[in-house]
């Protein structure tokens, strides 16, 4: 089948890999028929995640028809349409029962690397480092879903496959972060980043019940899709100090709860920023916690930090005695998938929302090392790629459809 | 016979940090010591030797040692010679189903990784354990059970005679108000003499208590979740 790899930093190829096999009794084989660019897929671009390999598939954001299924799966059945959670989850340890899904404690064959690291591992991921376990990611023709008896959610013919695909990750993330802020009616959210995930935690805080929603940005179709489709208030940091006009904006309290929609790889124009950048290129910091501090500086005081944006290491300047004085709560970590999607699916069948308003770009596999391009340099205005496994490429490749052709 | 391979040192994350961060500052202070050519640089030259020493054995010195925390219960529980590993994990499972599947020997090799195959003779409670290791080899000893409390703790130590001189327990608490279990492991293989200590102080690796907090990782994905996670190799996917 053919796959978007990992071949290294900025080195993402489109290659010809053995199908996947059915391994244990409750996987499943999915044709996928929709995938998506994640942010987060744009850190493994710029080489910020630890332990991938030459190789690996990416893409954890997918959807499709259900082709094959293990011997123990009694949920699904061969033609099911399905939705997969980018978290892999077994369903019946402590942490799947206590609804902590992505930090599921037996679906990640590697835990032994992030416990290394962090002490005590979280879930395995569709096609993010070996660290999450390994899996083959989802920006392929087929997948292997593990534990596919829990995971993967069924979705009505009345819905686009572009209606549904986002909840993957983005949606429920978006959403998750905005549930974290502990939004009570009257509620002044602020979203630092209008990415995917900023722009359904902006949708999400209003349907949590905010009064205003303020967005951050510097991009101007990201703050404009911010105001037209999320209808937040938008702040573009490149123009305006941020701290002085929240708080204005706010009658000197700051906003009641600060959403970190930016995570690791943060631009900023104050001097701190430039102080990550500098250490992050010198290899002597890990992470650029730009949006952090300043979510932190400005949230209210016994307020909510909310952080959906992705960090991987030891955060240099965090302003802990900033959150210390001011009593905030903080709260983050990857979203507990499983626990939103049905929810979130009857919101979209509803009509509350349509998720396919982020789409900029509509691909085929074979466009993905030029799009993961294009979207981290945000050019063309891009802000979500959606790909087609099925379809063919829009730009004609050279002669051998594939560069390294095995 | 010695035991190269065998070390209880401790596995944390910061262990290989801390080596390097004491390699460091100790080069750093042997260079600016050496470089004054005063009393003080003396002072800081003979600072240096024990960062040095614990940047390049992975130890401190004893008598700074002395002074530390024992940071890892598998260092403390280990003699000078042999193998002595604890370790102990929760299952999201009755206490009587997780001592069921214990008491059944022969599952062992199901989730511990040194062992290839147990065989349970019922009727004398003895049984015949075979270990596989490195290129194909492999020994093999006799054990009984020494101790059985059902539902609470279970002992077995390999029968006088054999090759391997091994024991084992499992306790089995009912923690969580009954919804959980915690299996507490102890292993011993002490004290390896001729061949096949050697051989068995090579199943377990540098790391004994790693390996055997694998094998109860293993234990707790059979029983929860049904399967051991599993990914394909990276050989079939190039």
């Amino acid at each position: 089948m053919k796959a978007v790899c990992y071949y290294g930093k900025e080195d993402i190829r489109v290659e010809r890999v053995p199908d996947p096999e059915i391994l244990n009794p409750r996987d499943a084989i999915v044709k996928i028929t929709a995938t998506a660019i994640c942010g987060s897929d744009i850190h493994i671009y710029g080489g910020y995640i630890p332990t991938m390999m030459r190789g690996d598939i990416l893409g954890h954001e997918f959807m499709g028809e259900v082709v094959e299924v293990g011997r123990d799966n009694r949920r699904l059945t061969v033609g099911d349409r399905v939705v997969v959670p980018f978290t892999i989850a077994c369903g019946h340890c402590y942490f799947c029962k206590e609804e902590l899904w992505s930090l599921c404690d037996n679906s990640n064959p590697n835990a032994w690397m992030a416990e290394k690291l962090n002490g005590y591992a979280g879930s395995g991921l569709f096609g993010y480092s070996h660290m999450y376990g390994g899996y083959a990611g989802g920006q392929a023709e087929y997948a292997r879903v593990p534990f596919a008896d829990v995971g993967p959610i069924k979705v009505p013919e009345s819905l686009t496959d572009e209606q549904v695909l986002f909840l993957s990750d983005i949606f429920p993330t978006g959403y998750m972060a905005a549930e974290n802020c502990g939004i009570r009616q009257g509620d002044t959210v602020a979203v630092w980043g209008c990415g995917p995930v900023g722009q359904f935690a902006i949708k999400s805080a209003y349907l949590l019940g905010a009064e205003r929603v303020i967005a951050i940005d510097r991009f101007p179709e990201r703050l404009a899709l911010a105001a037209s489709h999320g209808k937040a208030e938008t702040l573009d940091y490149s123009d305006v100090d941020v701290l002085d006009r929240l708080r204005a904006m706010t009658g000197g309290q700051g906003p009641d709860a600060c959403i970190d929609a930016v995570g690791l790889e943060a631009h900023g124009t104050t001097l701190d920023a430039w102080y990550d950048r500098a250490k992050t290129s010198l290899m002597l910091a890990t992470d650029r916690p730009h949006a952090l501090r300043q979510a932190i500086s400005a949230c209210r005081k016994g307020g909510t930090v909310s952080i959906p944006g992705v960090y991987g290491g030891w955060l240099d300047k965090f302003p802990l005695g900033a959150a210390f004085a001011k009593g905030l709560t903080l709260k983050m970590g990857q979203t507990h998938m499983h626990r939103y999607m049905p929810g979130l699916l009857n919101r979209v069948e509803r009509g509350e929302i349509d998720p396919s308003f982020i789409i900029t770009h509509r691909m085929s596999l074979d466009d993905a090392p030029e799009m993961y391009r294009t979207f981290r340099e945000k050019h063309d205005q891009c802000i979500k790629v959606v790909m087609r496994p099925g379809d063919s490429p829009s730009h004609p490749p050279p002669d051998t459809p594939f560069p390294s052709g095995n | 016979m010695p035991l190269p391979v065998l070390s209880h040192e401790s596995q944390l994350p910061l262990a290989d940090v801390e080596s390097w961060a004491a390699l460091g500052a100790g080069g750093m202070l042997l260079l600016l010591g050496t470089s004054r050519r005063s009393l003080v640089g003396l002072g800081m030259a003979a600072a240096a030797t024990p960062l040095i020493y614990r940047g390049v054995t992975g130890r401190w010195p004893g008598v700074i040692a002395a002074c530390l925390p024992s940071d890892d219960s598998k260092s403390a529980l280990a003699g000078d010679r042999g193998l002595h590993v604890r370790e102990s994990v929760r299952l999201e499972l009755p206490v009587a189903e997780v001592y069921r599947f214990w008491r059944r020997l022969d599952n062992l090799p199901s989730f511990m990784a040194h062992l290839d195959r147990v065989t349970m003779d019922d009727a004398t409670n003895r049984s015949h354990w075979i270990a596989r290791g490195p290129a194909g080899l492999s020994v093999e000893w006799d054990a009984e059970i020494i101790n059985e409390v059902e539902n609470q703790t279970l002992g077995w130590r390999s029968l006088p005679g054999s090759d391997v001189v091994t024991a084992g327990s499992v306790n089995f608490d009912s923690v969580r108000g009954g919804r959980s279990t915690q299996v507490t492991v102890n292993l011993q293989y002490a004290p390896p003499a001729g061949r096949a200590g050697a051989f068995v102080a090579a199943l377990f690796g540098s790391a004994p208590g790693q390996t055997i907090r694998e094998d109860l990782r293993r234990l707790k994905q059979i029983l929860e979740a049904g399967e051991l996670a599993q990914v394909q190799s990276p050989a079939s996917r190039s």
